[in-house]
């Protein structure tokens, strides 16, 4: 953005959608690359949640609960009954629920920057000299498939730990369609793509839903940068308010759903490393 | 839309804070809200108690009460029967002493009448001789017609 004029719509989108990174990536995977905003965000949204929840556990009583307290145990209450619901194991459970309950806060707060004006933190950031800032990290593909692959290796870890290696490994074969040494491959094949479906969607999910709201959003400012004192611009900016009214309102809904959805599948997902086919 | 290490670092993350969250939030919340769930169904327990206690208290106050006003009025009538009795055993004690009263006053009355009749009787018995005497003077010898005057004595 070294030009002088005002950026067009679609070097506004393209700044707006590139992430700050420690240096350029070269191709499509490039493991020496961090994402420095996202990282940033994300732990630091990781942090306050959870010691919000700290401090609030610290302080907790068993008699009248404050609002702050009473909010975080039906949090936590609903997470519990979920997990007791989905995951049988009381032992498994001691992680996983937390586990779950993490998940939910943080997921919900990292959409939650979506609610945050697109330009506010980019322009602040800009004053400061960083140029380039994604503040939404659940728009991070990265971040998602983070996740989903820690879900992954929890689902690992529990079947390993629950049915025994010897016993994962010949559910690996034999599972879905039978013990027929003809099959085996088959069955090996079959458990790869369920595991990588599984991960990947589980990842794809979060991140279509908070890049694509990110980028109406952009679209929605777009609108609202239009206004340059005629009618017809002056339209465009009334209908950025009311797109952008109408699209956050809808977003809360969304940023929950999405949390929760997650926070579900990891249960379900981790649920049913638990169970022998 | 780029795959890097950015991945890594939050899956390293993920697992750094679900730890903390395990260690640090979920236990003292689950601790307070079970606490609270043993508070409240001891207070149900107490609330059901305390009304099956008023229940009995309220029972127990019924009976004492209708035991008193029994016990009073037993007394009552206790009382009012042995007033009575004290009434008629006075009145008894009262007719019996006037009727012994009359009795003695009627005694004495006969005995004075007795008397009286008797003196009277001695003067008539004595005027009579008296006036005999003064008129048959020397016919009537006392000592010799005392049986006769006797005998005149005791039909007066």
């Amino acid at each position: 953005m070294a030009t002088e004029h005002a950026p067009t719509a679609s070097e506004y989108i393209v700044h707006h959608l590139t992430f700050l990174t420690n240096h350029k990536q070269e191709g499509l995977v490039d493991w020496s690359v961090f994402h420095l905003d996202s990282l940033f965000f994300s732990v630091g949204l990781g942090l306050l949640a959870v010691f919000v929840m700290a401090r609030i556990a610290a302080r907790a009583t068993s008699g009248v609960p404050g609002r702050l307290q009473a909010a975080i145990e039906i949090i936590v209450e609903m997470v519990s009954d979920q997990a007791k619901g989905i995951v049988h194991s009381p032992e498994s459970r001691q992680f996983v629920a937390p586990l779950a309950l993490t998940v939910f806060v943080w997921i919900f707060l990292m959409n939650a920057m979506d609610l945050l004006p697109v330009d506010l933190l980019p322009m602040i950031a800009g004053a400061m000299g960083i140029h380039y800032l994604r503040v939404v990290p659940s728009a991070d593909l990265n971040a998602t498939l983070g996740m989903s692959s820690a879900v992954l290796l929890l689902c690992l870890y529990y079947s390993v730990k629950i049915k025994g290696f010897g016993h994962w490994i010949h559910e690996l074969f034999t599972a879905p369609f039978g013990a027929h040494p003809l099959l085996w491959p088959i069955n090996f094949a079959m458990q790869l793509i369920e595991f990588v479906a599984k991960t990947v969607s589980h990842g794809m999910r979060l991140f279509g839903n908070m890049y694509a709201g990110e980028l109406i959003f952009m679209l929605i400012a777009l609108m609202g940068a239009a206004w340059a004192g005629t009618f017809g611009s002056g339209l465009l900016w009334l209908g950025g308010v009311i797109a952008g009214t109408i699209w956050a309102i809808f977003h809360i809904l969304i940023i929950t759903l999405q949390a929760f959805i997650f926070m579900m599948l990891t249960l379900v997902y981790i649920g049913q490393a638990h169970e022998s086919h | 839309m780029n795959l890097n290490a950015t991945l890594f670092a939050q899956l390293v993350v993920f697992f750094i804070l679900a730890w903390f969250t395990m260690k640090f939030v979920w236990p003292p919340i689950m601790k307070a809200l079970d606490e609270r769930a043993a508070k409240i169904a001891d207070g149900l327990a107490a609330a059901d108690k305390a009304k099956s206690d008023l229940q009995l208290a309220e029972r127990r106050a019924t009976d004492e009460l209708r035991k008193a006003r029994e016990t009073s009025n037993e007394l009552r009538a206790g009382a009012e029967r042995q007033g009575a009795q004290i009434l008629e055993e006075a009145r008894a004690e009262a007719a019996r002493i006037v009727a012994a009263a009359r009795t003695a006053a009627e005694g004495e009355a006969e005995v004075a009448a007795q008397r009286a009749r008797e003196a009277l009787r001695d003067q008539v018995a004595a005027l009579a001789v008296a006036g005999a005497e003064k008129i048959l003077r020397k016919e009537i010898d006392a000592a010799r017609h005392a049986d006769l005057l006797t005998q005149l004595k005791a039909e007066l």
